[in-house]
């Protein structure tokens, strides 16, 4: 009878002793089910119905999705995204490769020259944005002071100007992130089998082609990760863009980040809104899932 | 012949470390613009003197950005943004941290069927794009009562943070040995016995670079603090945007650079002290993915 009983207590709390890893980290899977899934598919319902100022739930199908497209500020916003994280992505791996490859060469007081390249990404994009904006700005920044030192014909009104603002939201995002890069590439050229280079170096290849034939094709997985990080940071970019031209001047800088907030939260269209916002989400996760995918599958 | 040699490695070297200090002066230029000119007077940086160092040294730019300059409706200056910021870091660091490593101790010593998907679920959140939750959270804040309050910013950065501190745990964890767990399970060690005992007292580089990634993103986040917050909880980047956007009176420039100083010391200071897991914390974030 008290034999029964002890088994029967022991069960349960080798049973509770089974559970208690799950039960654990359960907090963390109910947060991330309701605040990250369960928040998606809100978002992604809201973008078929008819909310304006708040969430509302007449159903309009497809009606906001056709709206967003015929608005001029979302072509706008897209467009700029393409040339934004474009220019971005491609700078940032060809800054970052060239930087990594200049400090691979032995240099004395390396540590303190990486750790001038890299503080930027220690910073707020908004520091990063007040500091551009008034550098940039033409009245008191580049162009007055080289005005000032007698190159009275010198513009750079880039920031005031439409057509080039977009560039100056380049020129301030890679030099906040430009040096990660070069971490990332420094990792990956730290990686590579040194016997390998000795004997090419030995068969009389030049250094350009042995960076080109040896050693640039092995920092892919290098290339890929910074391709990630930059793709994913160029789309959710918001911050910087608040900062140093908030959009402007007119809607010449807006981005799908900035487009979404704008729409959500001061003009009242929330069902556009969300609908912008799940195409951003759209367009990360065709980069982001594949890429863990791979990198989920590998560990295993 | 060998001294032409020479002579021609001795130029490159020197193309090489030309180029090392140009790029040096490139990412310094804005740093040094923000602190000359947070150190004169207003009217020397619209005389078109912003790359000169003071003519006139003086503190009184950082005097007006800490305590009198206007943000909003009311002239108190910074020092009340930059004291929610420290409110809300702190609580919500310590938070995501605390439950990052517990997660990553079952997630890889207590492995069970669909770990790895679960992991991935919850990485997956670490990546998308905050725009998504904006609304949701917005309402749910409201209904219970956080909206507009530093509490509410502390449980969104925790929510959002658990997915990174997640990952440094379960990745630096899956390198201990999985004997020792096993070998003090055998000898009646429990579960938070192990952990307490065995690993936790191993974690503390990893716990070192949790902590500075979640003070950095946290502290420098804009898009919550600007969404869920209201003009007294606003933190220091929300009120630092607002300071430099105002459009009413004249553009303190000078008071602006000392502001962005200001809010960019904090994590500024964590990156000169303990830069090296700073940089480790970037790369397990990035590169292992």
């Amino acid at each position: 009878m008290s034999e029964t009983a002890t088994a029967r207590r022991s069960g349960s709390v080798d049973r509770f002793r089974d559970a208690l890893p799950k039960l654990v980290l359960s907090p963390t899977i109910a947060i991330v089910a309701i605040f990250v899934y369960g928040f998606i598919f809100f978002t992604l319902y809201l973008s078929f119905t008819d909310s304006r100022i708040l969430p509302s739930f007449g159903w309009v199908g497809w009606q906001n999705y056709t709206n967003l497209f015929r608005i001029r500020a979302w072509d706008t916003a897209v467009t700029n995204l393409i040339i934004f994280g474009g220019l971005y992505i491609t700078i940032c791996c060809l800054l970052g490769l060239l930087l990594a490859i200049l400090l691979d060469q032995k240099i004395r007081a390396e540590g303190f020259i990486r750790t001038i390249y890299l503080y930027p990404m220690a910073l707020s994009f908004i520091v990063t944005g007040v500091a551009w904006k008034w550098f940039l700005d033409p009245g008191i920044g580049l162009e007055a002071v080289v005005q000032g030192w007698g190159f009275e014909s010198f513009t750079f009104n880039w920031i005031k100007d439409g057509d080039m603002a977009i560039y100056t939201i380049v020129i301030a995002a890679v030099w906040q992130t430009s040096g990660f890069v070069m971490a990332m590439f420094l990792a990956g050229l730290r990686g590579i089998d040194g016997e390998m280079l000795k004997a090419a170096q030995i068969d009389g290849a030049s250094t350009f082609a042995l960076y080109r034939r040896i050693v640039i094709p092995q920092l892919r997985p290098a290339f890929m990760s910074a391709f990630v990080v930059l793709a994913h940071m160029a789309i959710k970019s918001y911050d910087l863009v608040i900062a140093l031209t908030n959009g402007g001047p007119g809607t010449a800088t807006e981005v799908p980040a900035t487009f979404m907030y704008s729409y959500t939260f001061t003009r009242n269209q929330m069902g556009i809104g969300a609908a912008s916002a799940v195409i951003m989400m759209m367009t990360i996760a065709a980069i982001i899932v594949p890429y863990l995918w791979s990198e989920l599958r590998e560990k295993k | 012949m060998t001294t032409a040699t020479k002579s021609g490695v001795n130029m490159g070297r020197m193309v090489l470390y030309a180029a090392l200090v140009l790029f040096c002066i490139y990412y310094l230029l804005p740093l040094y613009v923000m602190v000359v000119n947070s150190l004169k007077p207003l009217s020397e940086i619209t005389a078109g003197g912003m790359m000169s160092l003071p003519g006139d040294w003086t503190l009184a730019p950082w005097a007006t950005a800490w305590s009198t300059a206007q943000i909003g409706v009311d002239a108190t200056g910074l020092k009340p943004y930059f004291v929610n910021s420290l409110v809300m870091v702190v609580p919500a660091v310590a938070l995501s941290t605390i439950l990052g490593a517990l997660n990553g101790y079952v997630l890889t010593k207590w492995e069970f069927k669909g770990a790895t998907l679960i992991f991935g679920l919850i990485l997956f959140g670490c990546f998308i794009p905050f725009q998504m939750v904006l609304i949701p959270m917005a309402r749910m804040l409201g209904l219970v009562g956080l909206a507009g309050s530093v509490w509410g910013l502390v449980f969104v950065h925790l929510v959002y943070g658990i997915g990174f501190s997640t990952l440094y745990f379960r990745n630096y964890y899956a390198a201990f040995p999985t004997e020792l767990v096993r070998a003090a399970q055998i000898d009646g060690a429990g579960f938070f016995t192990i952990f307490w005992r065995i690993l936790l007292p191993s974690s503390g580089p990893i716990a070192v670079v949790c902590i500075i990634w979640q003070f950095t993103n946290i502290w420098n986040d804009f898009l919550f603090g600007a969404s869920f917050s209201d003009f007294d909880s606003q933190p220091m980047t929300v009120a630092l945007n607002n300071l430099v956007q105002s459009s009413t009176g004249v553009k303190e420039y000078n008071v602006h650079f000392a502001g962005a100083i200001m809010a960019a010391l904090p994590t500024l200071l964590v990156y000169i002290v303990a830069g090296r897991y700073f940089v480790r914390g970037l790369m397990a974030g990035s590169v292992k993915g």
